[in-house]
Parts: structure tokens; C-alpha cells; sequence
């Protein structure tokens, strides 16, 4: 361990003269007290000083990175604005952390095909208030989106409250310029709705920076619908929401954003922004419906009886814009909400087929009371991605593993409800272990043939997104799931 | 037999064909045969009624076996007012789910609801070692693992062959109108774009030479509103017309001339070819009967930053699809290896080297 750590410290000064061939010398930063602000994304219980920072904002020197890391089989970790939930940007020693946060350029914007080409570091914000005076914005929206980049987002295949009826980052691109590791450019995607021989828009978003660098990205914007109206509904019990939502769908009403909160989360997003949240119910949704001032009208009716019919204790519509925006500020900042009723909390993002919601809530309850450490949920109920906060302290010795455990008994929960360990967040570092559940060896295999076609070497971002199958094998010698080892065709290490 | 044992007859085939190098030609209901390029290889019907596996309406999701026909899960959606929004081409009666997904195409209300692609979930598919996979599933949002489900849609069979699709279906609009607008092209292709950039409830909206046919779907209210919006005349069987545009039965298809098929931003108005032109999906793709030859087409094609096929009535020995080159193409190349080391599955139907 100690001769290669000496070894890796050893290549670190030609490396850096060479990258410095490639860049000016304030974009090649390796001195921890430079490198220090980019040791962790938004998982920040991860952390790992970078070896070397770049800093590029040309193609043309990314292109020269890459062939110098590809020369000299140095891993290269791309990283948009870090605020990826999943460790996917956690540095590691011996490989360049490469930001893209240089490229911050609204390249082009075509109001009449509506598409905005834009460099990998505009944020996602950025671009709906761009194009907002042509009447259009771009659909996906985050939480984060403030922060988060547009590169980070196809990495991801991010979505947001309103991907509901407007999809995910996959439903709302239509073009990628990505660089490979040898350094070589390729378009992926077109100018039209899709281009010829296989989809690799599709494959390279949520490719977690596995398959590419991404230099560039078109994507489609939307007109803004001429109204958007919110509703405001509380239960007293968790079950009975969960059927709204089912009846609200079942209806024929595709809403632009159904969320769901918790009491725990309620009460913690009402105390930071005074949303005017119901601070007894067990649950609230929030129901937005957009489009024509004529239709919304008319769906807020057929939704408001349809919620009332459900149990709803209490229903309540925005007057007006400013109120909508204070309700869905309340859900925008559940995160940092709950942050301030704990010296640290753990996102977790599984998604479940909706009707599987009052089961796995009873059990996540059942294991806050087993651990000791609360939970707050929050739901995009209308797809079934939840996310449940679990409250805990790090520097409460031990607390850390516990969180953890307790996590990944909620992400394997989902799969065992027919669900998935990741609907938005990715799977990084964090749940790579999780992976080996709900993938057998022959999928992962795959996996791993698709990333061996772009990157034999694998040298982007190593060890993220898809676990080797040593790991899912000596993993599976310590976790016995359901009385059935995974695996079982490996050997054991 | 059941779904598990015609699964697994397929698997023995292929990993046969895997073993001994044997090509083999994959087919469904046949349908769309004419789609992609003629190949050889040893005949492997993957039609078996296996149907619908799993529909739940108020979770928005079906899954069913490949070989389902395409019809049957459309009547199953129509009784609980659900669809396939993406409008998949039948191209015949005994159109299957898989040819549906396999060939990725769409019908005329994909620049609005989205692709074949859009609404694929999760796939369970056998690759070309004979490997029963799974991937995706039956949420509406999945990041765990690449998207290989989307990947394989409109691979037309040269990566995996697919046994289950889930895909996302959504709720029938409560009412939709089509108007109809007597316009030359130029004008009729500015009306479309203007369009897509108010809050319209559109739906479908092209041009056939003569005619500007603009459907609006949603609410009644909605629609009344939105069609002072819009002018023209109410169109008596709008959802005629449409059915009759998605699968080629106008007059316009009506025609022995090769049909190319133009992909290209919707707002494309400089396209130097000769010939008839159909404007569909808004201005996104554009039908062509024309006798000029493949490289001047797919040059114009190239210039507009689109791509185009000859999708019918060409010499399906030549290239079917736009050609790729550099490394792109060697990801493409890579990728088919990845899937079908020995190239057994539908070899050179998608291009003529892999
Ligand atoms: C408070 C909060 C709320 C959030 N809410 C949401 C939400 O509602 N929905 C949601 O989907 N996510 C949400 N997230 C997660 C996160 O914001 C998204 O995953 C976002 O897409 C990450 O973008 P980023 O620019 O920060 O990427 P980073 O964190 O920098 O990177 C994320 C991954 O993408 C890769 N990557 C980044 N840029 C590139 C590139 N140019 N080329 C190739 N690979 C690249 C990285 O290697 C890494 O694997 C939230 C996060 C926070 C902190």
C-alpha cells in the first residue's frame, strides 16, 4: 500500500507539467488547499482529496486531456457543479478530477425549433431564465437546479418535480457532443427527433461520466404553459394519499407535479420557509396543473372533488402566483430543511410502483424506531420516486454505518416491491454494493461489455455506477439476502 | 407453451446459432420486413402469444411478451382509456410489440408525447451469447445500470433479441379535433412552428402538399379555446385521417417511387431535392418521393443537420440508413460486439458492415 501510494505521488509532478502544457497555470490546481473544495459532491460523508484538479473551458483542451490521460492510463473523474447525491464525482487518488464548471456558455439558442445549444457547465436554472423572454423554459427541474449543471444532469439523467408529464433530462435532449477517453469527439443525437443506428442519446444519459466527457448539449424547450395552478391537499393518514394520487391518475389527469411530504417533512419545511404547510397532517400533496387557463379551471375542479372523495382533511388553492411559489418552495427546500433539524442527513432515492407506498412506509418507520434514527419522506408520488432523509450524527461514533445499513435495507426493499435503488440520483459510490441485488452476473457482464466499448481501459470514473463482479461475489459472502446467497454461479473470494 | 418454455426455446436456438456461428434472420409478424436492409440468415420466429403479463392502469404501466400482437394491447389500454401515445406504426395485421420497439418507430404524435423510446421501461431480451437478460423494469424512473432498455429500442434486432417489453402508457385525451387549413408548404411549415411555441394542447400537426392538418387533443374546454387559435375547418374524421397518415395509407404513400425519410430540425426550410413532400411531426420529418440518387439526398439530409432513409421502394441491398463514419461508427461496431460477439442477430440489417 505504501509503495504505490509513493508511486502515484511520484507521477504527480510530470503530470502536472504536462497538463500545464494544456492549460494556463491557474486551471491545473493540486495543492490540497486549492483541491480541498472539490474532496466531496452533495454526499458529503464521502470524501477524498483530488490529485490533480483541471480546469479546462475549450473542447480543444479537453480533447488534449484526455489523450494525455489516455497516454499516461491516468482515470479521469469528470464533475459538473458536485452537488450529485451518489459519490458519482468522489475524487480518487492517481486520477484527475475534471471540472467542467469553465464551460458556462449559452451557445446557441433557436426559439423557432426551440432548442438551446449549451456548453456542460451552464446550470439548469440558467437556461429556462434565458430563454423565458421567448416564452419557452426547459422542463426538467431539479431541486438543485440553481446549482446543478446541465452536464451533470444528462450524466444523471436527472429529473424534477414536473418530469411527471414533462419526462426526465433523457425525454427533454435531443444532442450531445461528448469527447471519449482517447480523445476523440463525437456527436451523439442529431438535429432532428433522432438520428440513425443506435440510440447512444439514451445510453449516455445516466452513464454517471463512464462512457464520455460531455462537451456539449442540445436541449428542447417548451413553451410555459399560460397558467399553472396548485393544489394543496392534507391527510391524516399516508394510505389515503397514496389512493388520491391512484384516483387522480386513474382519472385520466396527467398533473404537471404530484408530490408528497410526510409529517416529519412538513413540519420541517414549514418551519424554514412558512410555506403555510398543515402542521398535523400525516401527509400533504401537492398537485400542480398546468396548461390552457380554461383546461386548468376545469381540472382543478375534477381534482378538487376527486381529492375531497379521497379524504382529504383539508384543500387549499393558490390564489395566486406568489402562493403556488410558496408551496412548492416548501417542497423545493425540504432538503436543506430537514439539513437544519440535524447535524447531518442521508438522501435516500429509491423509486417503488406507487401502490407498494403505505408497505414500504410502514416498514421504513418500523426500522426508524429499530435504529433510532428518525426519517423524513419525501415523494415524487406521481412516478413513485422516494425520497426518504434519514436524520443522524457523524460524529456520533457509529452512527454513520448505522445510517447506512438502514439505507440499504430501504434501497433493497425496493427492489424486493418491485422497484429500483436509484429513480434520479445515480448510483455512484453510494449504492454500487446495492447494485449486486438487483442485478445478477450476466446483466452486470453486460454492463460491463457496453463500458468496454467505449472505454477499454476503464479509466472514466472507475469504480462508480457498475460493481465488478468480484465485488458483488465477496459482498455476497457476508449478505445472505432472503436466505439466498447472489451469485451463487461465482466463486468466493 | 408457456411464456417461460417459448423463452427458453428461443434461448436454445440462439445459443445454438451463438455456438456454430449460424446467422439468424429474426422475425415477428413480419410487418415491417421492408424496414432496414434485406439480409440472409437461418429464420427464427419469435411470434408466441405469451400476451399481456402485468397491466396496472393507475400505475401507468404494461408489460407483455414480444410476441403479443400490437392490436391486442391496444384494446386492452382503450378499455381503461389508456394508450400507447407514441402511435407505433402497424404496417399490417400481424404487427407484434416487439417489431414495435425493435424498429423504434413512431407515429405522427411523437413531436408532442414523445418516442417509442420515451415509454420503454425495462426489456427482458436474449443477446447474441444466448443470455437471458433483464433490464429496467416497471418504474417510471430508473438510473440503476445503463439504459440498455433504450438502447435496444430500434436496434432492430442486431443487439438482443426482446421477449418482455414494460412501457409507459398514458391516459386517452377526453377529446381531440383535427382542423384543416388549405396553405402552400412554406406557409403551412411557419403555422406549425408558431404553434409549437404557444401553450396548444397540439397533438399532431403536417402538411400533405395541399392541406395543413393540425390536431389538438385535451380537454373540451381546451380545445374550444385553443381552436380560436387556430384556424381551418373542423375535419369530420379526424382520427381516420391519422390512423391513415401513421400507417402510410393516404393517397400520398399511394406510389411505387422510392419514399425517403427525412429526420431534420422542424424548422428546416432549404432542402434542394426533388419531389413530392409530406411535412410531418411538426416539420421534424419529412416524407419524400424522389428518384434522385442516395448520395445527393443523404447529403441535403447531412446539411440540415438531419438524416435520412429509404424507407421504401429502394434497393434494399444498398445502405438503408445514413451511413456513419469514424468513430462513431466504431462505437456502433464495439456496441454490436458487445451484444453479439459471433454477429448472429440480424446481421447487416441496420447497416451492411455489422
Ligand atoms: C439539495 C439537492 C436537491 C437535489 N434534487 C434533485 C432532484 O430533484 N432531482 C435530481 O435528479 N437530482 C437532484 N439532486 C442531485 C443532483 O443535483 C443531480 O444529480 C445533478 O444532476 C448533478 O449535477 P452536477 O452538475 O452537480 O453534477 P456532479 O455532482 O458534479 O456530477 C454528477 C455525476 O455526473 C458526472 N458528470 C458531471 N458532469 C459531467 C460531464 N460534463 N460529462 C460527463 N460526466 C459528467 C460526474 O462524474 C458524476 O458522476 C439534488 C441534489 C441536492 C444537493
Amino acid at each position: 500500500m505504501v509503495a504505490k501510494i509513493h508511486k502515484v505521488n511520484k507521477r504527480r509532478s510530470p503530470f502536472v507539467r504536462q497538463l500545464r502544457r494544456i492549460l494556463p497555470r491557474a486551471s491545473v490546481l493540486f495543492d490540497s488547499e486549492d483541491t480541498r473544495p472539490y474532496e466531496c459532491d452533495g454526499l458529503s460523508a464521502y470524501r477524498e482529496l483530488p490529485w490533480v484538479v483541471a480546469l479546462p473551458d475549450t473542447i480543444e483542451q479537453v480533447q488534449a486531456i484526455m489523450r494525455l490521460c489516455h497516454a499516461e492510463q491516468i482515470p479521469v473523474i469528470a464533475r459538473g457543479a458536485g452537488t450529485g447525491l451518489s459519490g458519482g464525482a468522489l475524487p480518487q487518488d492517481g486520477s484527475l478530477l475534471l471540472s467542467l464548471a469553465k464551460f458556462k456558455q449559452i451557445i446557441e439558442l433557436d426559439p423557432v425549433a426551440r432548442t438551446a445549444r449549451v456548453q456542460p457547465g451552464v446550470r439548469n436554472l440558467a437556461i429556462s431564465e434565458a430563454v423565458k423572454q421567448h416564452g419557452l423554459y426547459y422542463a426538467p427541474d431539479p431541486s438543485s437546479q440553481i446549482a446543478c449543471t446541465i452536464g451533470g444532469n444528462v450524466a444523471e439523467n436527472a429529473g424534477g418535480v414536473h418530469c411527471l408529464k414533462y419526462g426526465l433530462t433523457v425525454h427533454n435532449i435531443q444532442q450531445l457532443i461528448i469527447i471519449t477517453m482517447d480523445g476523440e469527439r463525437v456527436t451523439i443525437g442529431g438535429g432532428g427527433l433522432d438520428s440513425p443506428g443506435y440510440d447512444l442519446l439514451a445510453l449516455l444519459t445516466g452513464s454517471e461520466g463512464l462512457l464520455g466527457i460531455i462537451v456539449e448539449v442540445t436541449v428542447k424547450l417548451l413553451p410555459l404553459p399560460e397558467r399553472a395552478q396548485v393544489i394543496l391537499a392534507a391527510f391524516d393518514d399516508i394510505e389515503k394519499a397514496g389512493n388520491a394520487v391512484a384516483d387522480i391518475i386513474a382519472h385520466g389527469i396527467i398533473p404537471a407535479g404530484l408530490e408528497m411530504m410526510d409529517r416529519y417533512a412538513i413540519q420541517a419545511a414549514e418551519a424554514f420557509v412558512h410555506a403555510g404547510y398543515p402542521e398535523d397532517a400525516e401527509a400533504i400533496l401537492l398537485c400542480e396543473l398546468d396548461g390552457i387557463n380554461e383546461e386548468v379551471s376545469e381540472q382543478i375542479l375534477i381534482v378538487h372533488s376527486l381529492l375531497q372523495k379521497s379524504g382529504a382533511t383539508e384543500l387549499r388553492t393558490a390564489k395566486d402566483n406568489t402562493e403556488r411559489e410558496l408551496m412548492w418552495k416548501g417542497r423545493k427546500a425540504a432538503f436543506p430543511a430537514i439539513g437544519r433539524l440535524s447535524p447531518d442527513y442521508y438522501c435516500m432515492d429509491g423509486t417503488i410502483p406507487r401502490k407498494q407506498l403505505a408497505t414500504v412506509l410502514k416498514r421504513i418507520n418500523e426500522w426508524s424506531k429499530e435504529y433510532n434514527l428518525p426519517v423524513a419522506n419525501v415523494f415524487h408520488a406521481g412516478d413513485g420516486n422516494l425520497h426518504p432523509l434519514i436524520l443522524y450524527d457523524a460524529n456520533k461514533p457509529g452512527e454513520l454505518e448505522r445510517t447506512e445499513e438502514f439505507g440499504g435495507k430501504i434501497l433493497e426493499l425496493c427492489i424486493e416491491v418491485g422497484g429500483t435503488i436509484s429513480g434520479e440520483h445515480g448510483v455512484g459510490i453510494e449504492k454500487i454494493d446495492q447494485m449486486c441485488v438487483q442485478f445478477q452476473a450476466l446483466e452486470l457482464k453486460q454492463f460491463h461489455a457496453v463500458k468496454h466499448a467505449f472505454d477499454p481501459e476503464s479509466l472514466l470514473n472507475p469504480g462508480k455506477a457498475v460493481p465488478t463482479l468480484h465485488r458483488c461475489a465477496e459482498l455476497g459472502a457476508m449478505h445472505v439476502h432472503h436466505g439466498q446467497l447472489p451469485h451463487p454461479e461465482l466463486e468466493r473470494f | 407453451m408457456s411464456v417461460e418454455a417459448q423463452n427458453q426455446r428461443i434461448q436454445d436456438i440462439v445459443l445454438h446459432a451463438y455456438q456454430t456461428r449460424t446467422p439468424l434472420k429474426i422475425h415477428g409478424g413480419n410487418s415491417k420486413n421492408f424496414y432496414g436492409r434485406q439480409i440472409n440468415g437461418q429464420l427464427l420466429d419469435v411470434r408466441h402469444h405469451g400476451g399481456i403479463i402485468h397491466y396496472e392502469p393507475t400505475e401507468l404501466v404494461i408489460t407483455a411478451a414480444a410476441g403479443t400482437p400490437l392490436k391486442l394491447i391496444e384494446n386492452a389500454l382503450a378499455e381503461h382509456n389508456q394508450m400507447l401515445a407514441f402511435e407505433p406504426p402497424h404496417f399490417g395485421d400481424r404487427a407484434t410489440l416487439g417489431g414495435a420497439i425493435a424498429s423504434g418507430l413512431s407515429g405522427p404524435r411523437r413531436p408532442y408525447a414523445g418516442a417509442a423510446r420515451d415509454f420503454v421501461l425495462g426489456t427482458k431480451l436474449i443477446n447474441g451469447k444466448g443470455e437471458q437478460l433483464h433490464f429496467g423494469g416497471e418504474v417510471m424512473k430508473n438510473v440503476a445500470g445503463y439504459d440498455l432498455s433504450r438502447l435496444l429500442t430500434g436496434s432492430l434486432g442486431t443487439l438482443g433479441i426482446l421477449l418482455e417489453v414494460s412501457l409507459k402508457v398514458l391516459p386517452r385525451p377526453a377529446f381531440e379535433t383535427t382542423l384543416i387549413n388549405k396553405l402552400p408548404a412554406d406557409q403551412a411549415l411557419a403555422k406549425m412552428l408558431n404553434y409549437g411555441r404557444k401553450p396548444l394542447p397540439l397533438s399532431a400537426s403536417c402538411h400533405d402538399g395541399q392541406y395543413l392538418y393540425t390536431r389538438l387533443s385535451g380537454t373540451k374546454q381546451a380545445i374550444k379555446v385553443a381552436m380560436q387559435s387556430i384556424q381551418g375547418d373542423e375535419l369530420n374524421d379526424g382520427e381516420q385521417f391519422w390512423y391513415k397518415l401513421r400507417e402510410q395509407q393516404l393517397a400520398f404513400f399511394d406510389s411505387e417511387q422510392p419514399l425517403w425519410r427525412l429526420s431534420v430540425p422542424a424548422n428546416t426550410t432549404k432542402l434542394n431535392i426533388n419531389g413530392e413532400t409530406f411535412i410531418d411531426w411538426g416539420g421534424a420529418q419529412r416524407w419524400i418521393k424522389s428518384d434522385m440518387d442516395a448520395e445527393t439526398i443523404r447529403q441535403q439530409a447531412i446539411t440540415a443537420q438531419g438524416h435520412a432513409t429509404l424507407f421504401r421502394h429502394g434497393d434494399n441491398n444498398e445502405e438503408y440508413f445514413q451511413p456513419l463514419s469514424g468513430k462513431l461508427k466504431q462505437l456502433h461496431l464495439n456496441l454490436k460486439l458487445a451484444f453479439d460477439p459471433n454477429c448472429i442477430l440480424n446481421p447487416t440489417r441496420m447497416y451492411s458492415d455489422f
